[in-house]
Parts: structure tokens; C-alpha cells; sequence
């Protein structure tokens, strides 16, 4: 994942794109299950997701972390690609995946230095298109997780775009977003000029006493929200939360 | 494509037991790691839980307890638990709970399982349970192929460079310069085609013997080696070669097979093998500028035993460097000594007698010495400086932790402070006049070396000890007699015979029952064979060797020391561990049923040892 600055974030991390109204998200799996064009996303829609008001506990959750050429979804694309299939109560991690993939967008000298995937690396890797299945079928009847929602949503309705000719929509746990929920100061905090704590993935593993993981890399980086959701849910919700609570 | 899992290969790499495996095992460990997180004072395992996975601590920390309620342990980062159960019925045996918030990577039971039966390296590390730990190292031993237990070729990197004994000094200079050595080994190969070493020049003989006083560049080498060349055999441990370094104060050890040079190992070699042992120790004794500099770096000394039985080091081992370091603290007090009352009015030799002389010593220990004075020695005149030097060494080194000796054995005693013509006539009479009374008390002396000064004196006693010792029979049962006053506890296993005294009433002494009764009974067999060895484990072998004892019971004598001694010694480290002064009394309920079983078969070796020896040194008998 590419880190902002705080700045850039902090003070809107619900700004994130279109889905935020989507009002029952397994409705409108059920109603794109019919109108989809491709195979691959009518069977992904057909696999459906548990309704709104399932406890947290119960449900699966898939956290998704992508490296990218830039910040801008629709100039930019897919470098890698972490999966790391989880609960509230384990993370599967030996069933996670990462994919390298040759961008259909130009690889930008400075992602290389962030994330440390080189030119000749996705030159010998696939496109994208070689994995859309299998991350699909990792996708479908689990709800996704990452740590800034925009990104991942944006990237991956884009490439998909490009290549399917039709986008994808998806309910995301966003851990910034819980994360902001959780620290958000009171007014009276912010009165008293209070600064807010930083929402960045390594600062947040910090407050739940969370070891130091090496970012930009897509599986490490989809690991640490893995658990950093864990730790939210267990500190903060408890295992009977709606996950229609959580997911936007 | 499964995921490179970096973090947590990192992590597993850094960390017995699993860095223990090979690389590969590794990698399929870590791509098959789960990842579970608990908040602080959660409850991970509660007892019979069914267990699937075996776990490790990525971060935080937990406490595991007895069933009954009782705190057992505390794990934090890289610790892990579950494995007793795992191995058992797959249900927790001892409940866990969060201590703080933590996260655990759960390895699946099937691969623990297996990496348990087919790695055993992997296996003796995970052994269950402290007291099982305990055991492990007893019967691995020597074929244990960590540090301190490698040979000396290991360290090898390099085929000598050698230089023939009529190049010059320049010569060598270039030579160690082009291959980037900073020693060479000077050979003569005229004789029949053989190499023969002939020295060894270092960088350091260049400066202080070629260039310093000025010599022209053309000397020949041989006038600046060093001829008497300190080597070892590419077969010794390591860990002798670092004492031959200390004791030679030489930092290049030429490594030989069968008299033929294979190569050279330095100090940093050795210390680049071990970054902290008994070796740094030493090096900070012989920095400190006062008796209150010495002091503190008694932790130091208990940290360096600690981690030597950590690496699972053998008592031959943890005694000799506790020896090293013991023989560092009495050489620098004795320097410190010199520098405060200036240079010795006459030469003289300062002793170690008993366990540090036998290289078997421990960290609790008492402090046994004495001093060998020149012939030349006038009591009114110089009497007063060597009584000052005693006192200052005897006081420091009981502020160091080196108890005064309750015999007065010590070199403050006006008895154990005379010239070598004294020395000479009490082990003369000891030895052809001997009363038990006097012998009861006086074993000690017979384990004796010299530590400063005139040491080739203490060399001299050794030599007179042997020749007369041998051949006189009555002294030799005198001996025998006395080594059979103190008997193993036999009957400890059954009805718990103790020790009656004070607080440990309800324990057994292993030194006075054990080690010590073992290390007399060796003593009079090679005082017997007029072996030349000090220490028990060798004197064992000459005496093996001498074929003195039946088939058999020489190695059974061996084993039963060394489990003996590692008792002894891991009941110390447990001591220390648990903050308390260590002691020598271990108490019953703290032995697992392995090392009962065995302690009493190895008690049982030594009682029969006893009644060999009592037999084979009757007096009267002639052998």
C-alpha cells in the first residue's frame, strides 16, 4: 500500500468513492449477480455475503492489499497483490497469497524505491488478467479488509474496468476508518487543541502493542491489517457486532 | 503463489527452536504459521482444551499455570507452549493466559509433531518442561555440536602460509602482507623432505623485535620468531584452544595433525565464534584498576557460568573456564599487590591448590592457596612483605566471592607461606611419614599449581609428589582410608538420609557426597600411577590406561562424575537463576525421576568404587 501523509487523509477517510451509500450490500450482490456481464463476476456476486446484521464473530473476512504504480486509480494500476484470508478469531495466513503483476500503467521510478518491485520484476510477471480468477473465488462470500479503503476499492474496479470492460463493487472493513473512529477526539479535546493520533498502519499496531512489520510489501502489508483488525474488534467491538456496523 | 511469509521467516530464524531446522523446513513452517491476537488478560488455553496448533509468541507476553492455580512460568517474545499436551493427549495441560496483549503464530499440530520426531535438535530444545531441560544435557554431552563442543578445525579457513627459516625479516614481512596474514609459520624442510616447524613470527615479533631495537631488515627470520612454538591438534575442542591462549597469553595457535601444520587460528577467530565468554571475562579481570573495580564483575563471573550450562557446555568445561576466570582474579590481585607494596624482596610462587589447581571449579568455592618463597628467604627481613601481599589477595578475592578457606589453608597462614626447602620437607614427610589425622585435612595439597611468579617451583613439588608418592604404600592407604569417609548417599532414594545440618536439613550435599569422595577416590589411583594430570577427568584416563581398574568401570566412573558434577552444577544454575545464592544442596522434590534413577545408579558406581579402592589399598597388600 502507498502511505499518505496525514494530512492527506486524517480529516476525511470516509471520502471513498462511490459505494459509500450502498444501503444493503447483499441486495445488491444478489441484483449484479444477474446483471454482470462476465462469468467470473456473476459467479463472484452468486457467492453472496452474510446479511448486515451477522455478529462480526461469524464472519469471514478477506484483508487485501495492493501495490501500485501512483495514487490515481484511473492513471495508474496493480503492481502486487496480498491475500490474507481471516476471522475475528485466526488468521489464516497459510493460506494467503502474493502475486506480482505487470501493470498496464506505467512503473514510476519512485513506487519502485517505496515498494521495491523493479521494472524487471513485472516484466517477467503476468497480467493481471492471469489472477483475476483466483482472486475472485478468494473474494467471493468473504467480506474484504484494508487499511484505507479507497485504494484498494478504486484500483481494483479500475483494473477490472480496463480489462473486463465492466467494474466491480464491494463492501470494504476499513481499519483507518475504524481506527478514526476510535481516536476521534471529543470536542472538547479539540477545543483544548488536542492533536489527533496518527492513523497510519504502523502507529496504529503501535497502540495495540502490535510488533514492527516492514511496510510496502502487499502481503506484509495485508498481514498487518489482518491483525490490526483483530486487535480493534477484540479492544474495541466485541464479537457480537453487526458487520453491517463495520463495513461501508 | 504462496506468500514469501518475510516477517515471519525473519522471525523463526531469530529464534530457537525453530532456527535450529534447516532452511528449507523453515520456509515450509513459515508459509504454514496462522496468526491469532490476544488482548491482555485473556485466557488463550484453559486445561483440556483440544489443541490444533503449537504456540509461539510473536509479541507481548503470557503466564502459564498449574492446574491447581499455581503461576508456572512466564513467556514472552519467542517463547512457546502447548507442546506438552501436544505430544501427549492434544489437550492443554497447563492453562495460558494473555499477560499482556499478544500475538501468538500458531503452528499447526501435525507439523510440530513432525518437526519434533524428525529433528532432533529441534526436539531436545522444545523438551518439555524445565525439568526435562534439565535432562537433556547430561546425555548429550559430548556429541553435542554446538560452540563450545566443536574441534578446533572448524575454525580453520585456510591452509597455513608458510615461510622457509632462511628468509629474512623483510621477506616475511612482504609475505604476510601479499596473502593478508598477520602470523607465519617458519619450517625447515632439509630433513627428509618433511616439514618441520620450526616457529612462528607474527606481525607483533616484526614490531617489537625487528623494528623497534632498530635491526636491519635483512636479519634472518629466525632471530625474531618465536621457536617454542604453543600448537594444538586439529582434533582438540575449541574451548582448549582458547584456555591454551590464555594461559600462553598468545594469540596465534598453529593447528597441527600428526606434527604437520594445517593451519593457523587467531584469538579474534575464537572470539568471532563466541562473542561473550569466559574469555571477556577474564579480559575485564585484568583491566580492573582496584580490588572495587573487581568486585562488581563477580555477575559478570555467574552470568558466564549461566550461559555456559544455556550451551549446554559439560562440566569439564564450565570448570575449566571457572577455573581460567578464578586464576584471573588471584593474578591480577597479585598484580594490583605488587604495584601497592612494590616489586618482591626475594622470587616466590603464588599456589592454587584443590578444585581451581584440578581445573574443576565452580562459583561457589572457597579460596585455597598458598606461597612457595625463595630459598634466600629471611623471615625477619622480608616476612612482612609477603604476609601484606597474602592479606591483600585473600581479602579480595573473599570480596570477589572466593569464601576465606575455613581450614586456613591460605597463603596469610605462616604455615602455607615458606620457602621451597620447606615445601619440599612437608610433602616429603606427608608422604613417607604419613598419620591420617594429618592426611584427613590435607588432600587438597596434592592438587597444586602455580599460578604467579615462580610457577616451574610448584612444577618441582608436582615432580617430587609423583616420584614419592607412587612407591610408598602406607601413604597411599592413609589416602585410600580417607577417601572413604565420605560415602555416597545411598540410602537417599529410599528414606532420604540429609544432611543434618541447619538450613539444609532437608537436602544432600553433592559435593561432599559426590563430587568430592569421587574426585579423592580418582586422586589415589593416580597418585598410585604417578599420573602427572590435576584434573579429575584426566586423571581417570591415565588411570584407564594404567589398566588398574576392571574392564568397564573406568567409564562408568566417568559418566557417573559427570552426571554427578552436572547435577551439582544445575542446581547452582537453577539457584542463580531464582535469584538465590547458590549452594551445593540440591533438595528431592526438586529432582525429575530421570535424574533420581540415575543419580542413584551413579551413587551406586561410587560405593562400589569404594570398596575397590579400600580393597586395592589395604595395608599391607602389595600391588
Amino acid at each position: 500500500m502507498l502511505y499518505l501523509r496525514p494530512g492527506q487523509v486524517l480529516n476525511e477517510p470516509d471520502d471513498s468513492g462511490e459505494d459509500i451509500s450502498v444501503g444493503d450490500w447483499p441486495a445488491l450482490y444478489s441484483a449484479l449477480a444477474e446483471q454482470a456481464e462476465s462469468k467470473v463476476l456473476r459467479e463472484f456476486y452468486a457467492a453472496g455475503l452474510p446479511p448486515a446484521s451477522t455478529p462480526i464473530s461469524e464472519v469471514p473476512m478477506l484483508a487485501l492489499d495492493f501495490e501500485t504504480t501512483g495514487m490515481d486509480a484511473e492513471q495508474g494500476d496493480i503492481v502486487s497483490i496480498g491475500l490474507v484470508p481471516m476471522t475475528m478469531a485466526r488468521i489464516y495466513n497459510r493460506d494467503s497469497c502474493h502475486w506480482v503483476v505487470r501493470p498496464r500503467a506505467h512503473l514510476p521510478g519512485d513506487s519502485v524505491v517505496i515498494h521495491g518491485i523493479t521494472h524487471s520484476d513485472v516484466a517477467s510477471s503476468p497480467d493481471l488478467n492471469r489472477y483475476l480468477q483466483p482472486l475472485l473465488s478468494l473474494m467471493a462470500g468473504r467480506v474484504v479488509v484494508a487499511h484505507y479503503r479507497k485504494m484498494e476499492r478504486n484500483f481494483l474496479h479500475h483494473a477490472m474496468l480496463q480489462r473486463l470492460g465492466e467494474g466491480i463493487r464491494f463492501p470494504i472493513i476499513d481499519t483507518m476508518t475504524l481506527e478514526a473512529e476510535i481516536t476521534r477526539l471529543t470536542f472538547w479535546q479539540r477545543l483544548r487543541g488536542q492533536k489527533a493520533p496518527s492513523l497510519r498502519l504502523a502507529e496504529a499496531r503501535k497502540r495495540y502493542h502490535l510488533p514492527f512489520y516492514h511496510p510496502h510489501h502487499a502481503h506484509t502489508d495485508a498481514l498487518s491489517c489482518a491483525e490490526l483488525l483483530q486487535a480493534q474488534l477484540i479492544t474495541h467491538y466485541g464479537p457480537k457486532t453487526p458487520v453491517g456496523d463495520l463495513w461501508r | 503463489m504462496q506468500a514469501e511469509q518475510i516477517e515471519i521467516l525473519e522471525f523463526l530464524r531469530q529464534h530457537q527452536p525453530l532456527s535450529l531446522l534447516p532452511e528449507d523446513v523453515l520456509r515450509q513452517v513459515a508459509q504454514s504459521v496462522d496468526i491469532a491476537y490476544y488482548k491482555a488478560g485473556t485466557q488463550i488455553l484453559d486445561f483440556g482444551t483440544e489443541l490444533s496448533d503449537w504456540f509461539l509468541i510473536r509479541s507481548g507476553a503470557v503466564e502459564v499455570y498449574r492446574r491447581n492455580g499455581d503461576l508456572y512460568n512466564r513467556l514472552t517474545q519467542g517463547g512457546f507452549f502447548a507442546e506438552f499436551g501436544l505430544l501427549r493427549n492434544r489437550r492443554a495441560r497447563f492453562p495460558v493466559r494473555a499477560m499482556e496483549d499478544t500475538l501468538v503464530y500458531l503452528i499447526p499440530a501435525e507439523l510440530f509433531i513432525s518437526l519434533f520426531e524428525e529433528h532432533e535438535e529441534f526436539a531436545d530444545q522444545v523438551e518439555v518442561e524445565d525439568r526435562t531441560r534439565l535432562r537433556q544435557a547430561v546425555a548429550r554431552r559430548e556429541d553435542a555440536n554446538e560452540l563450545m563442543t566443536a574441534r578446533i578445525e572448524t575454525l580453520l579457513s585456510r591452509e597455513p602460509v608458510l615461510l622457509h627459516h632462511t628468509a629474512s625479516a623483510r621477506e616475511a614481512a612482504r609475505q604476510m602482507m601479499e596473502e593478508n596474514v598477520s602470523s607465519l609459520l617458519v619450517i625447515d624442510d632439509a630433513a627428509d623432505d618433511e616439514e618441520t616447524l620450526k616457529g612462528i613470527v607474527t606481525d607483533r615479533d616484526i614490531t617489537d623485535r625487528l623494528v623497534a631495537p632498530g635491526l636491519p631488515y635483512e636479519t634472518p627470520v629466525t632471530d625474531i620468531m618465536s621457536p617454542e612454538v604453543v600448537a594444538v591438534e586439529y582434533n582438540q575442542l575449541v574451548f582448549e584452544a582458547m584456555l591454551k591462549m590464555l594461559r600462553d597469553n598468545v594469540h596465534h595457535l598453529p593447528v597441527l595433525r600428526k606434527g604437520k601444520p594445517l593451519g593457523v587460528i587467531t584469538l579474534t577467530d575464537i572470539i568471532r565464534y563466541e562473542s561473550q565468554n569466559s574469555l571477556f571475562v577474564v579480559r575485564s579481570i585484568f583491566s580492573a584498576q582496584s580490588v572495587e573495580e573487581l568486585v562488581p564483575l563477580q555477575s559478570d563471573v555467574r552470568a558466564c557460568f549461566s550461559r555456559l550450562i544455556a550451551e549446554d557446555a559439560n562440566s569439564r568445561m564450565i570448570g575449566s573456564s571457572m577455573a581460567v576466570i578464578g586464576r584471573s582474579f588471584k593474578q591480577r590481585l597479585l598484580e594490583l599487590a605488587e604495584e601497592k607494596f612494590g616489586p618482591p624482596p626475594v622470587p616466590y610462587c603464588f599456589l592454587a591448590l584443590g578444585s581451581m589447581a584440578r581445573e574443576e571449579q565452580l562459583i561457589v568455592t572457597d579460596q585455597d592457596n598458598a606461597m612457595i618463597l625463595d630459598d634466600s628467604f629471611e623471615p625477619e627481613k622480608h616476612d612482612e612483605y609477603f604476609y601484606q601481599v597474602a592479606k591483600f589477595v585473600s581479602d579480595g578475592l573473599d570480596a570477589c566471592g572466593y569464601k576465606y578457606c575455613t581450614g586456613h589453608i591460605m597463603a596469610t597462614n605462616k604455615k602455607w607461606r615458606q620457602p621451597l626447602k620447606v615445601w619440599e620437607s612437608y610433602f616429603t614427610e606427608w608422604i613417607e611419614q604419613p598419620t591420617p589425622e594429618f592426611l584427613l585435612n590435607s588432600s587438597i595439597f596434592f592438587d597444586l599449581e602455580g599460578v604467579w611468579g615462580e610457577n616451574r617451583w610448584a612444577k618441582r613439588l608436582n615432580k617430587l609428589i609423583r616420584h614419592k608418592a607412587q612407591k610408598n604404600t602406607r601413604f597411599l592407604a592413609c589416602m585410600a582410608r580417607n577417601a572413604l569417609l565420605r560415602t555416597p548417599p545411598l540410602g537417599f532414594f529410599k528414606n532420604f538420609v540429609m544432611e543434618a545440618d541447619g538450613d539444609h536439613n532437608k537436602s544432600i550435599n553433592m559435593k561432599r557426597r559426590g563430587t568430592a569422595p569421587l574426585a579423592d577416590l580418582i586422586r589415589v589411583h593416580a597418585l598410585s600411577i604417578g599420573s602427572a594430570s590435576h584434573n579429575s577427568f584426566e586423571r581417570l584416563q591415565d588411570v584407564i590406561d594404567a589398566k588398574i581398574l576392571s574392564p568397564g568401570s573406568g567409564p562408568d566412573l566417568r559418566d557417573a562424575l559427570e552426571l554427578i558434577a552436572m547435577v551439582r552444577i544445575r542446581h547452582q544454575a537453577l539457584d542463580l537463576e531464582a535469584g538465590a545464592e547458590p549452594d551445593n544442596n540440591i533438595e528431592p522434590e526438586n529432582l525429575s525421576d530421570f535424574e533420581r534413577k540415575n543419580l542413584r545408579d551413579a551413587f551406586l558406581i561410587v560405593s562400589n568404587a569404594q570398596k575397590y579402592l579400600k580393597y586395592r589399598y589395604q595395608p599391607g597388600r602389595s600391588s
